[in-house]
């Protein structure tokens, strides 16, 4: 476990060292002073500008520039937006919370009922059953998550009245800032409205993250669904069906767990597109997260927030990335003694 | 350790739903004895305010921000809109010639009290003074604080106006006028005349804060800012202290929301209690649980002639005109019927409003009879500018113009129509009467009706360029005097009816639309918010 961590490690470190250098490769591709596109400083003067090109090393060579660049960032200074000229480290800070909390509770709700349907298919194969989810993942996966967004609006928010259609929580509510996990930081706050505080997040939340859960949950069931019939057809479930075990003891004891880890494998994968369909979730919604500030950014030319923000959020993929396959580790004695990353 | 992992995704999923039916059910309780949605108003508005000080802006979204919510001004406007009343000043005396204003003030006002300020004392004299002399006064540090920008003020010629004004006690302050003038009492109650603390000034002064003022406020008025995140929204809370009537509302919440299907949205999704300038009339009078407020403003959208210049110097010529143009299709395609036809300059609203009083109507064949009888049977060519910018008046000058194009060349009178100009220079070639017609507006300021009389029409105003046609008539200059020097309202109704019928025969220009402000809310929320004059005002909102 040790040499598989450290492995997972070495390719963290790799993969942070690329996305550094793409991020500062920007920099010069976009159009515009390299300087002011690293530091977002656009009414510096000439003086000011001077003594920030010596901060990023601009006399040095390519590779020095690189590495004054690194430091910044590790010290937490990403530059500033160039269209608000708020620090990128605050700003990321303020709207990437929202997300992780949007993507997790999507990745849960997708997981949550893609899976079991995905075994159920299996279980029933060639059913009506079978027939009926497979139907039901190809029209999810099929449905684009803009319309599908808008969709959901028009009938629960604005026909049916029961979820709200904009924001992470209502206006009426002062929750401090303690983790930038809403949910969490509610439970935190000692504000007597509390309970109708949580209730509102709830429902703020709920429409975007089954529209962000919906594609991926689809991708579940298929997934499952495959794991579970190979599982059912190895020799082991034979063996045990052979001994007299019932079928439900042979699902819940001993398929469940076997097909669970192949599933867990891929969740990593199925994260970075969940990511991307929160994105665009998040501008429908007008929910204050991370997508919907870099979208913002894009079309504001902000080039320091752009690649600020491509770095935070391909990290923190790639971190998510990281941990499930940690718990596939877990999971799976065999993969641990796999020596390279994948 | 995954063995278990379904069943304790069940056990997880189990008490995720009892947890959730444990939520919903201790929230229902909550509900129904203190719910803060029951005791806040959430108001989508439709733009970011530029400050938090009515004196240095004119934009409506501004206004409708501060004005009302936050301060109180000397004397105000009853509901009905046309009868001043006391505010901060309990009562005041106007001398015989007219030149002496005196204020006797409330001895009773509380200062907003804020995590940024904590007022020791009650308004006096002082913050009155203060509250004007940044505005006269070049030199003062508040003047520069603002870059001398009021532009109210400036307008209407404040400082030519007031010679000084004098503080007589602690509670009682005279303005000394260099001429006698009805209107100073109308612009003194209009929604720029607010009054600040001194107290507050002086603090800020010692800091060096200045600015402060105007995005920090403090004021008297029935709500004081909690929190202000730019761009996105504005927390209001009720005075405590307040003076008059309490709100009794828990916050007040400008949610601020630009785009007008987002602000749909929020409505009929329930998160926004009103919204600003609705969209979609018709999808929110289906909906039982909402209602649609309209007012019409106190402005006029005209079409004037430069009547010093030919054709236009002939009357007949001008009444052809508006005999040809075709006001109801203007008013759908320009207005999307949210306007009122104008018959006169007044809007129904106004007391000086008269009904015999109309326009010529839309007929071609008298609008040729009549260019036959001023000898243009075959038709001429003319000018016709149009504004550059959006206003509430007039939405969209360039349609208007060819719009109107198109029904004069039915009379064989063919328009070209002039838009090369951007707006301060549009104004500036206006004022030097380059134009020979031109498309434009008024806004008023306050609901005397002399504002749209003088301001338009007078001689005085044609020296100046700011009346755009250039006609100058004595004897309806003197009606318009006459009319300013007496206060019985019936009285002064005859006077206007006089100048009125006046500009029916003349048709300096020709009225278009008085346009109309619309709002849409739940039904739950009572209270007027919306007034025909200047920003809106949520002090008697509730919500039931």
């Amino acid at each position: 476990m040790l040499i598989f961590s450290l492995r997972r490690l070495n390719l963290f470190l790799f993969t942070i060292i690329l996305l550094t250098l793409l991020s500062f490769s920007l920099s010069f591709l976009f159009p515009g002073n390299q300087l002011v596109n690293i530091s977002g400083q656009v009414n510096a003067t000439d003086e000011q500008l001077a003594i920030i090109g010596e901060s990023y090393n601009q006399g040095g060579s390519l590779i020095s520039q690189y590495f004054a660049y690194l430091s910044h960032i590790l010290s937490g200074d990403m530059g500033l937006s160039m269209s608000s000229q708020t620090p990128i480290f605050n700003e990321i800070l303020i709207h990437l919370p929202a997300t992780i909390e949007l993507t997790l509770v999507a990745l849960i709700i997708a997981m949550a009922f893609g899976i079991p349907l995905g075994f159920i298919a299996a279980i029933k194969h060639r059913s009506k059953v079978d027939d009926t989810v497979l139907t039901i993942s190809m029209l999810g996966y099929s449905i684009p998550v803009f319309w599908l967004g808008l969709l959901v609006i028009l009938i629960f928010s604005i026909q049916l009245g029961w979820f709200p259609s904009s924001g992470q929580i209502s206006l009426l509510f002062e929750i401090e800032h303690v983790t930038g996990l809403l949910l969490i930081d509610i439970m935190l706050s000692d504000d007597p409205f509390k309970w109708q505080a949580f209730q509102n997040a709830l429902a703020h939340l709920v429409l975007p993250a089954v529209v962000v859960a919906l594609a991926p949950a689809t991708i579940f069931i298929r997934l499952a669904r495959t794991a579970m019939m190979q599982v059912l057809e190895s020799h082991y479930i034979k063996a045990a069906s052979a001994k007299g075990l019932s079928f439900r003891q042979i699902i819940y004891r001993h398929a469940i767990r076997n097909a669970m880890v192949n599933v867990i494998r891929d969740v990593g994968l199925q994260f970075a597109n969940l990511v991307t369909l929160a994105m665009v979730t998040e501008v429908i919604f007008s929910w204050p997260g991370i997508g919907r500030w870099l979208i913002e950014s894009i079309y504001q030319r902000d080039f320091t927030a752009i690649q600020g923000g491509l770095l935070v959020l391909s990290s923190y993929i790639f971190i998510v990335h990281i941990l499930t396959d940690f718990i596939y580790a877990g999971l799976n004695p065999i993969a641990r003694g796999k020596k390279y990353g994948s | 350790m995954g063995v278990f992992l379904s069943i304790q995704e069940q056990t997880t999923v189990r008490t995720l739903f009892a947890l959730l039916s444990f939520l919903s059910l201790y929230g229902c309780g909550y509900d129904e004895n203190i719910s803060l949605n029951n005791k806040s108003i959430v108001y989508c508005s439709e733009g970011v305010p530029e400050g938090f000080n009515p004196q240095t802006v004119t934009s409506g979204v501004t206004i409708d921000v501060t004005s009302n919510q936050l301060y109180n001004r000397l004397i105000t406007y009853d509901k009905d809109e046309t009868t001043i009343i006391p505010a901060l000043a309990k009562s005041w005396h106007v001398t015989k010639d007219g030149k002496k204003v005196t204020f006797y003030l409330r001895r009773d006002v509380n200062f907003h009290q804020t995590n940024y300020f904590t007022p020791t004392r009650t308004l006096n004299s002082d913050d009155v003074i203060f509250s004007f002399e940044r505005i006269l006064n070049s030199e003062h540090p508040y003047y520069i604080s603002a870059g001398g920008k009021f532009p109210f003020f400036q307008s209407v010629e404040f400082g030519k106006l007031i010679n000084n004004i004098e503080r007589i006690n602690d509670y009682t302050v005279r303005f000394n006028l260099n001429q006698a003038d009805s209107t100073i009492l109308a612009n003194l109650a209009s929604d720029f005349a607010i009054i600040l603390s001194k107290e507050y000034a002086d603090t800020l002064a010692q800091y060096n804060f200045h600015t402060n003022i105007d995005s920090s406020p403090i004021g008297t008025g029935p709500f004081k800012l909690k929190s202000y995140r730019a761009g996105s929204y504005i927390k209001y809370v009720p005075h405590e202290s307040y003076w008059g009537n309490k709100s009794t509302i828990e916050q007040l919440i400008f949610d601020i929301t630009p785009n007008s299907y987002t602000r749909l949205t929020k409505l009929l999704a329930k998160e926004c209690d009103i919204i600003s300038y609705p969209i979609a009339h018709e999808k929110i009078d289906q909906r039982p649980d909402l209602t649609l407020d309209e007012k019409t403003s106190f402005n006029i959208g005209y079409l004037g002639f430069n009547t010093q210049k030919p054709p236009f110097n002939n009357k007949v010529v001008r009444k052809a005109i508006a005999h040809a143009i075709n006001k109801q299709a203007i008013l759908e395609t320009v207005y999307f019927s949210q306007a009122e036809n104008a018959s006169t300059i007044i809007p129904k609203t106004s007391w000086a409003y008269d009904s015999t009083i109309q326009t010529p109507e839309y007929s071609i064949e008298q609008a040729k009879k009549l260019l036959a009888q001023a000898g243009f049977e075959g038709g001429f060519e003319m000018d016709l500018w149009a504004m550059p910018v959006q206003r509430p008046y007039n939405p969209d000058a360039r349609t208007m113009a060819k719009l109107i194009q198109a029904d004069l060349a039915k009379v064989n009178i063919k328009v070209n129509i002039i838009r090369d100009y951007e707006w301060s220079k549009f104004l500036g070639l206006l004022a030097e009467g380059r134009h020979q017609s031109v498309l434009l507006g008024w806004s008023a300021d306050h609901p005397d009706p002399d504002n749209f009389f003088t301001p338009l029409l007078s001689c005085a105003s044609a020296l100046t360029g700011n009346n755009r046609t250039f006609w100058c008539n004595g004897e309806f200059d003197n009606i318009l005097a006459n009319a300013l020097l007496i206060n019985d309202i019936a009285q002064r109704k005859r006077y206007y009816k006089e100048a009125l019928s006046i500009l029916a025969d003349e048709m300096p220009l020709i009225p278009i639309a008085h346009s109309k402000r619309y709002q849409a809310r739940k039904k739950i929320v009572k209270g007027e918010i919306l007034n025909a004059f200047g920003g809106i005002d949520f002090t008697n909102v509730s919500k039931n």
